[in-house]
């Protein structure tokens, strides 16, 4: 195999709030490289700028100075609208708070981002089913938000982003409404998930979660203090609901040939 | 994302929000069914205006006394016209008043008038029975009488009425003839009247004048040129100080009377619906106003579409598409409506005429409103930064 693109690549990547007097270096000049099929957990205390870190990987802000290059390809240079594309095509965000939309049902909210791609419907609704189903959830297909417990709800919020097959899987605190028991199944799936070949990171504050990772990197003050390399990560046990096989019938096209992630796993 | 789904999306929208949906619609619905009610029945009202000055006649031309001219106009003004304005076909005198007509134990009061042969010209109105006034009734102050439809029917009832002997007024008349029925216009039934020869009218009330002249031109082209004639003869029989604003004898043809008619309805119509627009206009700042709240309420949502993928146009259309569902629902309904409004109108005889020209442009315009009111929420949610916006709480 050559030389494979770095997934994520910052190169003295600095994010400025209120240039001037008053000036918020939230991230200063910071240096980072992910590859393709990397588990990383960012840690730092509040203020320590692993939300705005989370941000720019995420795409949803543009550096103030610096250079960051996604999947090879430098995204400050790129339009709002080409953002949004690499944002619905590449990235799968899973929130803290699950971020639902309470008016729709599970398998409507897990064919959101399949929505602004566009394509015919039956296929936009058979990828989000396979989803919901492999995250355990086939039998709540039409439950809205409201009468899913937190776990369900997040697992609803996974399946959205595996419906929309990304490569990188960026967790901001997932596990941070849920019980621990919660909590394990999803850094399961999270696990599962990058054995087959996805990019996962996983911003926390929690040790215990940041360690089911095999790499946690620290930052404080806007600057990265710490890389390091977790040994033996911890292993989520799947407990109750193993992903199912039909995870790779999901739309994860070539989720067991990215060799690298199951490779070391 | 494609315009279904930006609509299925909107429709999710509102949907989820059915009684505050209707309202921000019911804002929309009472603006344009007003303005279709209220133009439908200004255009009755001026369709019938219009139907009844036709019914005076055709191509009438009439000749009233004002100012210093009251009371100075006499019968040799008739045949004078007759003779001096080629214009003209026809011409008549009219000389009305109430009067009470008995016939056996029966007891009516009417209108008389005093007219001549000619008349039937003039009015375009025709004996159904019997003959009209001829001319030697008036050479001779014959008491004879032609009566009108609904006078006969409180009169006589059923019976012929040809050959009584009526009272009008305490003197004896034959009744020769029955006139046609024709309704009635601009305050006047023209079947509760009786008419006699203007001679004996004239006799009867004591008078030696006539009300008005009633001429006919021969066609509609000429009567502006007859009006202006008659006009001059009048300027110089009765010089006045300003002529043409105070001239003796007011001159009137059809054509204007309708005319200044028509103006005066159509200035009604448009008055009632810019009120009624007014109200669709604030039904559009509802829509707005509740779009405003909506895209408030619906910070985190907007900030999750941005974070999966949506752009800002597919957040504006979605929006949008929503302001536009609810004022052309509005629309559709109000038209509906304004149509029932306009034909419960009909039904307690208010006249009313729903103009397709109406519907459109109430529809287009609510429509137009939808948009209008609905750019700005849109445009305020689509430029929401994601980040802020899955802040939001």
């Amino acid at each position: 195999m050559a030389v494979a693109t770095p997934v994520i690549e910052f190169r003295q990547v600095a994010k400025i709030y209120n240039p001037g007097e008053a000036e918020v270096r939230a991230l200063d000049n910071v240096d980072l490289t992910i590859e393709e099929g990397e588990m990383v957990a960012i840690m730092g205390p509040s203020g320590s700028g692993k939300s705005t870190m989370m941000n720019l990987i995420g795409c949803l802000d543009r550096p103030t100075s610096g250079e960051y290059r996604l999947l090879g390809e430098e995204v400050g240079r790129k339009s709002d609208n080409e953002l949004a594309e690499v944002r619905n095509r590449r990235i799968g965000f899973i929130f803290q708070t699950f971020n639902l939309l309470p008016r729709l049902t599970a398998v409507q909210n897990a064919e959101l981002p399949l929505l602004y791609r566009g394509g015919p419907t039956p296929v936009r609704r058979e990828a989000s089913r396979k989803a919901l189903e492999a995250v355990g959830l086939g039998h709540r297909l039409h439950h809205r938000p409201a009468q899913l417990s937190g776990g369900e709800s997040q697992r609803v919020a996974i399946a959205r982003t595996i419906a929309a097959d990304p490569a990188i899987v960026l967790g901001d605190e997932p596990t941070g409404n849920l019980d621990s028991r919660s909590g394990a199944e999803v850094m399961a799936i999270f696990q599962d998930l990058n054995r087959r070949g996805r990019t996962v990171i996983v911003v926390t504050h929690d040790d215990q979660i940041a360690h089911h990772c095999r790499r946690i990197v620290r930052l404080r003050d806007g600057k990265l203090v710490r890389d390091e390399t977790v040994a033996k990560p911890l292993v989520a046990s799947p407990a109750s609901m193993p992903l199912a096989g039909a995870l790779g019938g999901a739309g994860l096209a070539g989720a067991g040939s990215t060799g690298s992630g199951g490779g070391r796993g | 994302m494609s315009v279904f789904e930006s609509i299925r999306v909107a429709w999710g929208g509102l949907v989820g929000n059915k009684l505050r949906s209707t309202l921000t619609m019911l804002g929309v619905i009472i603006g344009v069914s007003a303005v279709i009610a209220l133009v439908s029945i200004g255009q009755g009202a001026r369709q019938q205006v219009t139907a009844q000055i036709q019914g005076l006649g055709s191509n009438l031309i009439m000749v009233i006394p004002r100012g210093n001219g009251a009371g100075r106009l006499y019968l040799d003004d008739v045949a004078d016209l007759t003779k001096r304005v080629p214009e003209i076909s026809v011409a008549i005198p009219d000389l009305t008043r109430q009067v009470v007509v008995k016939w056996g134990t029966s007891e009516y009061t009417t209108t008389a008038e005093g007219t001549a042969p000619g008349y039937e010209q003039v009015r375009n109105h025709n004996v159904a029975d019997g003959r009209f006034l001829i001319q030697a009734d008036i050479d001779q102050r014959r008491h004879v009488a032609v009566v009108g439809y609904k006078l006969y029917t409180d009169l006589f009832g059923e019976r012929n009425p040809i050959g009584e002997q009526i009272l009008i007024n305490g003197s004896s008349f034959t009744v020769v003839g029955l006139m046609d029925p024709k309704g009635q216009g601009l305050g006047t039934d023209y079947d509760d009247r009786v008419i006699i020869p203007i001679s004996t009218a004239q006799r009867m009330m004591g008078t030696n004048r006539v009300q008005t002249i009633l001429a006919q031109a021969r066609s509609s082209g000429e009567a502006s040129q007859a009006v202006a004639r008659i006009t001059a003869i009048y300027q110089k029989k009765f010089p006045t100080r300003n002529p043409g604003t105070d001239d003796a004898m007011m001159v009137q043809s059809q054509d204007q009377i309708l005319s200044t008619v028509t103006t005066a309805t159509q200035t009604m119509t448009l008055m009632l619906g810019g009120i009624a627009g007014v109200s669709l206009i604030v039904g559009g700042i509802g829509i707005m106003n509740i779009m405003l709240v909506s895209v408030t309420e619906r910070t985190r949502e907007i900030g999750l579409r941005k974070a999966i993928g949506a752009k800002r146009r597919d957040i504006l259309a979605q929006f949008l598409v929503e302001s536009m569902i609810l004022s052309l629902a509005g629309g559709l309904v109000g038209v509906l409506l304004g149509m029932g409004l306009s034909r419960l109108g009909a039904l307690i005889n208010i006249p009313s005429t729903v103009s397709l020209a109406s519907i459109i442009t109430a529809f287009v315009f609510s429509a137009a409103v939808g948009l209008f009111f609905g750019i700005y929420p849109a445009m305020k949610a689509a430029v929401l930064d994601p980040i802020e916006a899955l802040r939001y709480e």
